[in-house]
């Protein structure tokens, strides 16, 4: 068995009184891709906020529980938000590229964590770009602005922009809900391969897309995880009930 | 100035944002009141506009005689402004450099203070802090330029005296002072808004890359925000330049070309309000105060000119 990068242990999340999150117990081993489905609102988004506590940024939330990054709690007071998420990047489900040049978007981590030698920056970037697999498309340009990038190519950006910055872990949130079938292919390949250096933890509401790339996949319903199991199991031989009705459509 | 630029972009979001509701309007008014109405209005927004095509009309008819009389060269590089010697004198280099000076006084105190608020108010401040400062700010611009003259001539101008010694405090540095707090409310609230309407998504990408708050706000969130920024800017110049009242009681009513903060000066604006009353209509004098007002007509249209481009443009920048 690998060893486990991320693990939560009976998680509670709150926005103000409303609970939203009920004690989830999760394993995430090194160098697996961990999908996250569930119908719209059952919680898997803010679940996978908790890893870089995103959730921090709306007032008024508070977290029960252990979230563990390799043994040591993130919600201890002693820990610095801005180191955790170096090492827990997150690409999201807009593309939210900055409206700078597409170099100065993939060179912006590494440049907010004091790199600034040109040549260091040049070489951080196109591995970046060549890891997200958009270096060819975009290495004659790089000095335009990235919004003038397709929306695939932006989420690949997005992604390269995360990469740059060299963390462990990468959550996604959705990263292929709004793309053409074509582009959601090219992320999908590309996940494939991040995963020999990541671990990536995905929300997705595409169950096939689930199915095709994680490793695991956990099941998350009013709040809830109503199962987590190896993905082939999941979606071939569930043990819960409402698991197998969601995965065979018959709820969603 | 700025609450009428407000106004204008105001009615420029709406007319966008809601074309049916016009279009159905103008279909409707075919018959009955609706016709009688639409003409009223029309008459009405007509009337306002005749009225500042009158004023610069009237000023510019009233100025041009002495452009040929007194000529270009003295008006604007003669540094002695004596309208009522012997001799009389019309150069205005001394009061356009009064102008200057003070305005940038003015805005070299007021741009940091004011994006500074602005930042705090919309980036950091927690809901309760932003709450109560709000309208601590707005209060601001509701108190009449006069009062503030008089604070600057009753707390200020001593100050200056017993801090700088000086032996006269009215000075550039008290008048951009008291210029500089009366843009404040400008500058902030207009950057404040253009602050709020940077997309979280901006910021949320910035911090999940392990930035600084500072850093995402120095580098994402304002750079995002500028043209909102430096329009708040160019209006709050324009506040400094054409404000007459306060700027009149504390800076010194000496006609002059200054050569340091600390001395005393006299702006454009404080000229024609303090000379208007002693003059002979018709006469020369009169006639080279309206050619000031006629200056600060073209300065200040010129800045809105500049506001309302920069505005466009990022429109333009959104549309795409």
């Amino acid at each position: 068995m690998n060893t486990l990068v991320l693990q939560t242990q009976k998680v509670s999340l709150f926005y103000g009184e409303r609970q939203a999150l009920f004690d989830i117990s999760l394993d995430v081993p090194k160098h697996s891709v961990v999908a996250l489905i569930g119908p719209s609102g059952c919680g898997k988004t803010s679940y996978l906020r908790l890893f870089n506590r995103m959730n921090d940024l709306i007032s008024n939330t508070s977290v029960t529980g252990g979230v563990y990054f390799h043994d040591q709690n993130i919600y201890a007071k002693s820990v610095d938000v801005v180191k955790l998420r170096r090492k827990i990047g997150m690409v999201f489900q807009k593309t939210n590229p900055f409206p700078k040049s597409m170099f100065d978007n993939v060179a912006y981590g590494p440049r907010a964590h004091g790199v600034f030698y040109k040549n260091k920056l040049q070489e951080i970037v196109e591995r970046s770009l060549k890891q997200a697999a958009l270096w060819d498309e975009v290495k004659d340009h790089l000095y335009e602005s990235a919004l003038t990038l397709s929306g695939g190519q932006q989420q690949r950006l997005c992604i390269a922009r995360t990469l740059a910055v060299e963390p462990e872990v990468i959550l996604m949130d959705e990263p292929a809900s709004a793309l053409d079938p074509i582009s959601t292919q090219k992320i999908e390949e590309l996940i494939l391969q991040l995963k020999q250096k990541y671990t990536i933890v995905i929300v997705t509401h595409n169950l096939q897309q689930a199915a095709r790339i994680s490793d695991y996949t956990a099941f998350f319903y009013l709040g809830e995880m109503i199962e987590c199991e190896k993905t082939e199991v999941m979606f071939t031989n569930p043990k819960m009930k409402r698991t197998q009705d969601y995965v065979t459509g018959r709820f969603g | 100035m700025a609450a009428q630029f407000l106004s204008q972009l105001k009615f420029k979001f709406a007319r966008e944002s809601s074309p049916d509701v016009f279009l159905e309007s103008s279909i409707r008014g075919k018959q009955g009141w609706d016709k009688i109405w639409e003409k009223c209005l029309a008459l009405i927004s007509l009337f306002s506009v005749s009225i500042v095509f009158s004023i610069i009309l009237f000023l510019v008819i009233e100025a041009l005689p002495i452009l040929s009389k007194v000529g270009f060269k003295e008006l604007f590089f003669s540094d002695r402004w004596q309208p009522t010697s012997e001799v009389a004198g019309f150069g205005m280099l001394p009061l356009i450099l009064g102008s200057i000076w003070v305005t940038v006084g003015a805005l070299v105190l007021t741009v940091p203070l004011g994006i500074g608020c602005a930042i705090y108010l919309s980036e950091v401040a927690p809901i309760r802090m932003s709450l109560m400062l709000k309208p601590a700010i707005e209060l601001l611009s509701a108190i009449p330029s006069v009062v503030y003259g008089f604070f600057g001539l009753v707390v200020v101008v001593p100050l200056a005296e017993k801090f700088f010694h000086l032996p006269v405090g009215q000075s550039i540095m008290v008048g951009s002072f008291i210029l500089a707090i009366m843009a404040l409310p400008t500058i902030i609230s207009i950057s404040e808004d253009a602050l709020k309407s940077v997309p979280k998504s901006f910021r949320e990408a910035s911090l999940a890359l392990g930035a600084t708050r500072w850093h995402t706000i120095s580098r994402v969130v304002v750079p995002a925000a500028f043209s909102g920024i430096a329009t708040s800017v160019i209006l709050g110049m324009g506040r400094a330049v054409g404000e007459t009242m306060a700027v009149l009681m504390v800076t010194g009513n000496a006609a002059v070309i200054p050569h340091s903060f600390l001395e005393p000066v006299r702006t454009l604006t404080a000229t024609i309000a303090a000379e208007m009353g002693e003059t002979a209509q018709g006469g020369l004098h009169y006639q080279s105060l309206f050619l000031i007002g006629v200056l600060l007509l073209i300065i200040t249209m010129i800045l809105n000119g500049i506001a309302s481009f920069i505005v466009q443009r990022v429109h333009q920048k959104n549309a795409v």
